[in-house]
């Protein structure tokens, strides 16, 4: 149960990380590296959702006999 | 105990939604992907429970006579649905409704090849009746 909360926690940090990156490296002149820390930071958000899709496809696939 | 199982995933809800919209301004695309895994997360966590309301249902209807085939094709059906539903609904949030009525259109062709073979059986039984 614990380890569901934390997941979205995970998420939430990261992408608010993200953001305050952008904005720093954006205030200091730095426009490319900005635009290169979201897109990091959207990978690794991105990353983990897939596999919890994964996670989710699988037990749907098992539970409703899809295959 | 049940009860306390809706408390806890209308927890889990309400902290997502509040994080998703504190992250919305700042970074739109981390919000969906936010909904998008707290929607998993909720799902993952009422799912042992489908399953077992599944079982249940399979072994009524093995009691009960009902061929297997139709309750394997309802519960397809049942999961085709859910997955459509849900693919639906993500592509809505982030605004793309075209997107979303092309996933619901695929998913009701999918139902319908799937229930075919069950309208093919009725009518045949229902000729077989006929004089």
């Amino acid at each position: 149960m614990g380890a569901n909360i934390d997941l979205i926690l995970k998420i939430a940090g990261v992408g608010i990380l993200t953001a305050v990156l952008h904005a720093v490296l954006e205030h200091a002149g730095k426009k490319e590296q900005a635009h290169l820390a979201t897109l990091a930071g959207v990978a690794i958000v991105l990353i983990w959702v897939v596999q919890l899709l994964g996670n989710l496809f699988d037990q749907v696939k098992s539970v409703f006999r899809l295959f | 105990m049940a009860a306390l199982e809706i408390v806890q995933i209308v927890g889990l809800a309400l902290v997502a939604a509040v994080l998703v919209v504190v992250l919305r301004p700042l970074r739109p695309e981390m919000a969906l992907l936010l909904s998008v895994a707290a929607g998993v997360v909720l799902f993952l966590l009422v799912v042992d429970k489908v399953a077992a309301v599944v079982g249940v249902m399979r072994e009524l209807a093995g009691r009960a006579g009902v061929n297997v085939l139709y309750l394997g094709l309802i519960l397809k059906i049942v999961g085709i649905a859910y997955i459509a539903e849900f693919g639906a609904q993500v592509c809505r949030d982030a605004g793309e409704g075209a997107l979303a009525a092309k996933v619901e259109l695929a998913g009701k062709v999918l139902v319908l090849v799937l229930a075919v073979p069950v309208l093919v059986a009725v009518l045949d039984t229902l000729l077989a009746l006929l004089p």
